[in-house]
This record gives structure tokens, C-alpha cells and sequence, in this order.
């Protein structure tokens, strides 16, 4: 079995008595895209925050490409890239100057040869003199998709990337998202709120409540083995009962 | 290029296209300072033509205010570079790359370098050419004078920054009057005798106060004794105020980065945006 491109180990985060996540473990493999699913407040941000070193965990670990993300941040953090609909590009800078300054943070090689590449991938070519801000949420999602690929990161976390998105651009984001990750091998961490989406594009969810794992498997098969039609259904369940739905996995 | 110097240049880059990109943040860069050595210039221009020939207020005076502004201005210079990032919500796109909090010290530093030059050359360039500032009456003891305020001047802006860091973007209106607080104890335009004595202790903690002392020493003595033993005067004041700067820049940065600690630790850097933060 290949090593995990990213593992976590019993991963806690408490704000005074309040638990935020609550001992979680898992891992995302070589060309799996991971579907972090669960209702707001459930604990799916404060996992991204913390993959990303932006947030320290109360206890746990975090490994990244084999590089344990508190002693060796730099390198666990070079392999990693995301784009979030809250962190948007600097909106004064151009879509090429932006890239060139994270290029630059990222100390990727051949910087020029690989915006070029980066900006026919993800069609901004015409935009590359265009200043982030006054570009549309949909190319602005673009711009950040493209900075997220920019260093080829061995892991890839999307925090709702297509949420501004119209069907059919969300459509092309979900199918070179999914090319990439053939491809290149990248694994991702995916959360999004669009069931639909998640059906289509992930290999495997975990659902989230109150900082746990309260289910883990294929989008597909899962509400079935539940008692759901759809991931929709199984998700407002788990939103509306989460104890319920702990209680019928444990009597399985 | 080493990776270290690659990443404090993607910032002064960041900066450079700002820059490039906006003529209303150029024009701040030197019309402030451009006003302040004309102003000043015709003051003591006045004060020459009042008092007569027994005292040149333009190395005094014009020389202080040219000194005090570049040292404002290399403070503006990291708080501006840094409140970029606060006012395009920049930090989690920052600190989840591979940067480090002293890369991105250093690109502060490296982007008010730049900026702040722009100020002086346009300060000297008036100074001298305008109202007839001479720099050969500081000698070289001029070099040490920048670089304590130099020194100085980067230890106030990560200060700010780091109040704006752990108290949020309303922060931002503790920085802009930083420089004014400390200007009474710099002792710019009198000596440090004329303090009230406890203010004179309080003085003698901040490295301008040396700083324009030894500048009062050197014009003082220059009529009396040779350019060298007024400018050897100079020099021990000045050492004591280089050690003192370099102890406020270390101080600082260490205080930036217990600041930034205690933002991953609580998850602000996660959620900074503006007036959020408490």
C-alpha cells in the first residue's frame, strides 16, 4: 500500500472548554480525493486551518508527504497548496503578478515557464494583466485553483471551491480537479456542502459532527448502507441526529 | 538565489507592484517628507535671518527634521508593507506557504528599505539643493546616524504591527501617532538637558535621544575645535545608542513573533479580517 500523502493522527483542538475536533484520524492516499463533509460548525474549517499550520493542534499530529508537519513545517508546507472561498487572492495585484509572488513564496523552479503552463491549464491567459479584484468569483476561483497547483502539491485542500461557481464552470473546476489528481498523483481534501458534487468528484468522505467522525465510506454506497436515498438525505440526518446515526453504525 | 532571499523578495516584489500599480501610493511616499523640508526650511531660514550670524539653524533644525522624518519613514515603510496584507486579508494565504515569520520580517524590512529611500533622496535632494544643507558638517558620523535611526525606525513598525497582529485592523490607529508620542523624548530640536529630570531617564532609553545629541555635539564644538574631535565626541553617545536600537529590534521581533505564536495558537491568523479580531 502506497504511504499516505497526508495522515492524521488524533488531531484535538479546544478553545477553553470548548472541543472543536475531537481526536481525528485519517488519511488521504496518492490520487484520492477525500470529501470532508459535515454541518457548519462541525469542524471541517479548523481541520483545514490546522493541515495548514495556521492553527495549532491541542494534541495530535499531522504528517504531510512523510513530514511531520510541527517539526518540519517548511517542508510539510512547501508539498501543500489550497485555495478557500474566504481567502481570496490580494485583489490590487494582477493574476499574474499574484502568481509570480507565490511562485516566488513557494520557491517554485522555472517560475515563468510553469505560470505559463499554469495559466493555459486553467484558461486565464486573458487575463493575466487583469487585477484579481475586478475579476468575476468564477475566474477569481480560477486564480486560486491555479496558485493552489502552482508548486505541484503532493496535497491539495479545497474548502468549498466551487461555491461561487455557476453549474458549468463547477462542472469543468470538479473534472480538472479530478484529471489532477489521476495524473499527478496530488491528494485531496475536499469540503463542500454540495452533495451532488461530492458524489461526483470524491473517492471517499468522512461526515463530521461536533469535531468526529460519525461516518466514513464511498459517497456512493453510503447513504444506502445508512438508510438514505442520497447524500443529501444522509447529511441532513447527520446535521438534524448525529447521536442517532452513532447509534445505529454501533448496533451494526 | 537562496531560498530565505527568495522569499523575503517575493514580498519586497508584492510591494514593488503595488507600487507600480498606484499612483496614490507613491505620492505619500515622498510629498510628506517634501512638505516637512520646506516648511522647515523657511522656518529657520527665519529663525537665520532674526537671530543673525550667531547660530546656523539649518544643520540644527533642518538636519533634525530630515532625521526624524526618514526614521518615521522606515517605521511607515514596515507598517504600510504589513497593513497591505491586513487590508487584502492576505495572512492565510501568507502563513499556510512555506514562509516563515523571520522571512516575512525580512521582506518588511526589505520593502521599507525601498520605500524609505525614496523619501530621503527626495529630503537631501531638497534640503541641499534648496536650502543650502551641508552633510559634510556630520561627516561620516551621518552614517551612524541613519543606521541607528534605521535601527530604530524598523523596531517601531514591527511594534506596530505587531499591535495590529494581536489587536486587529482598528489597531491601526495606535501606529500612526507612535512617532509623535516618542518625539518629545527624542529630543529632536533641544537638548536632553531641558527635559524635566525623570524625563530625562525615560530619554535616555530611546536611541534617537543619542542620536540628535551627537548631532547638537558636533555642530556645537565644530566652531571651537577640529571636525575630527567634535565628530570622536560624538562617537560614545552613539555607540550606546546603536547597542540600545539593536536590543529595541531584537525585542521586537521576538515580540512580533510571540504575537504570531499566540495568533496560530488561538486561530487568529486563520480568521483575521477586519474588526473581528478583540
Amino acid at each position: 500500500m502506497p504511504r499516505p500523502i497526508l495522515s492524521v493522527s488524533h488531531l484535538c483542538k479546544q478553545y477553553g472548554d470548548i472541543v472543536a475536533v475531537d481526536g481525528l484520524s485519517f488519511a488521504v492516499g496518492p490520487h484520492e480525493i477525500l470529501g470532508l463533509l459535515g454541518p457548519n460548525g462541525a469542524g471541517k474549517t479548523t481541520t483545514i486551518n490546522m493541515i495548514l499550520g495556521v492553527l495549532e493542534p491541542t494534541s495530535g499530529s499531522i504528517t504531510i508527504d512523510g513530514c511531520d508537519l510541527a517539526k518540519r513545517r517548511r517542508q510539510a508546507l512547501g508539498r501543500t497548496n489550497f485555495a478557500a472561498v474566504y481567502a481570496p487572492l490580494p485583489g490590487n495585484l494582477t493574476v499574474a503578478q499574484n502568481l509570480r509572488v507565490f511562485g516566488m513564496l513557494y520557491a517554485v523552479p522555472h517560475l515563468r515557464d510553469r505560470i505559463e503552463t499554469i495559466l493555459r491549464d486553467f484558461d486565464l491567459l486573458r487575463f493575466r494583466n487583469t487585477k484579481c479584484g475586478v475579476l468575476s468569483s468564477g475566474e477569481q476561483t480560477r486564480v486560486a485553483l491555479a496558485k493552489a497547483m502552482l508548486n505541484q502539491p503532493r496535497l491539495l485542500l479545497l474548502d468549498e471551491p466551487t461555491a461561487s461557481l455557476d453549474p458549468s464552470i463547477a462542472r469543468e473546476i470538479r473534472a480538472t480537479i479530478r484529471q489532477l489528481a489521476e495524473r499527478t498523483g496530488v491528494g485531496v481534501l475536499w469540503t463542500s456542502h454540495n452533495m451532488i458534487e461530492v458524489a461526483e468528484v470524491c473517492h471517499r468522505v468522512l461526515f463530521l459532527s461536533h469535531g468526529k467522525i460519525l461516518l466514513e465510506g464511498d459517497p456512493r454506497t453510503l447513504p444506502a448502507d445508512n438508510g438514505h436515498q442520497t447524500l443529501e438525505d444522509l447529511f441532513v440526518a447527520v446535521a438534524r441526529e448525529p447521536l442517532t446515526i452513532r447509534n445505529l453504525q454501533e448496533e451494526a | 538565489m537562496p531560498v530565505f532571499l527568495r522569499r523575503t523578495s517575493a514580498l519586497l516584489l508584492r510591494q514593488y507592484y503595488l507600487l507600480r500599480g498606484s499612483p496614490a501610493r507613491i505620492v505619500p511616499l515622498f510629498s510628506w517628507v517634501a512638505i516637512d523640508i520646506i516648511l522647515w526650511g523657511f522656518i529657520t531660514r527665519y529663525l537665520n535671518s532674526v537671530s543673525g550670524a550667531r547660530f546656523n539653524f539649518v544643520p540644527a533644525m533642518l538636519g533634525a527634521v530630515l532625521l526624524w522624518d526618514f526614521m518615521a519613514r522606515v517605521m511607515q515603510g514596515i507598517t504600510t508593507a504589513f497593513l497591505e496584507d491586513v487590508w487584502s486579508r492576505n495572512f492565510l494565504n501568507l502563513f499556510a506557504s512555506p514562509l516563515s515569520v523571520s522571512e516575512y520580517l525580512g521582506g518588511l524590512v526589505l520593502s521599507s528599505i525601498a520605500t524609505s529611500a525614496i523619501g530621503l533622496v527626495v529630503m537631501v535632494a531638497l534640503a541641499t539643493l534648496v536650502f543650502g544643507l551641508s552633510f559634510f558638517v556630520y561627516g561620516a558620523m551621518l552614517a551612524a546616524f541613519l543606521l541607528v535611526l534605521f535601527l530604530f525606525g524598523i523596531s517601531l513598525g514591527i511594534f506596530g504591527s505587531a499591535l495590529v497582529l494581536r489587536f486587529g485592523p482598528a489597531a491601526e490607529w495606535f501606529i500612526w501617532p507612535i512617532p509623535a508620542f516618542i518625539s518629545p523624548l527624542a529630543c529632536v530640536f533641544y537638548p536632553l538637558s531641558t527635559l524635566p529630570h525623570w524625563m530625562q531617564w525615560l530619554a535616555r532609553i530611546i536611541p534617537p535621544s543619542y542620536v540628535f545629541e551627537g548631532m547638537r555635539q558636533i555642530l556645537s564644538r565644530q566652531t571651537g575645535a577640529s571636525p575630527q574631535a567634535a565628530h570622536a565626541i560624538a562617537v560614545a553617545p552613539l555607540l550606546i545608542g546603536s547597542v540600545l536600537a539593536l536590543v529595541y529590534l531584537l525585542g521586537m521581533a521576538r515580540a512580533f513573533t510571540g504575537v504570531y505564536r499566540h495568533a496560530v495558537r488561538t486561530g487568529l491568523i486563520a480568521r483575521y479580517s477586519a474588526e473581528t479580531v478583540s
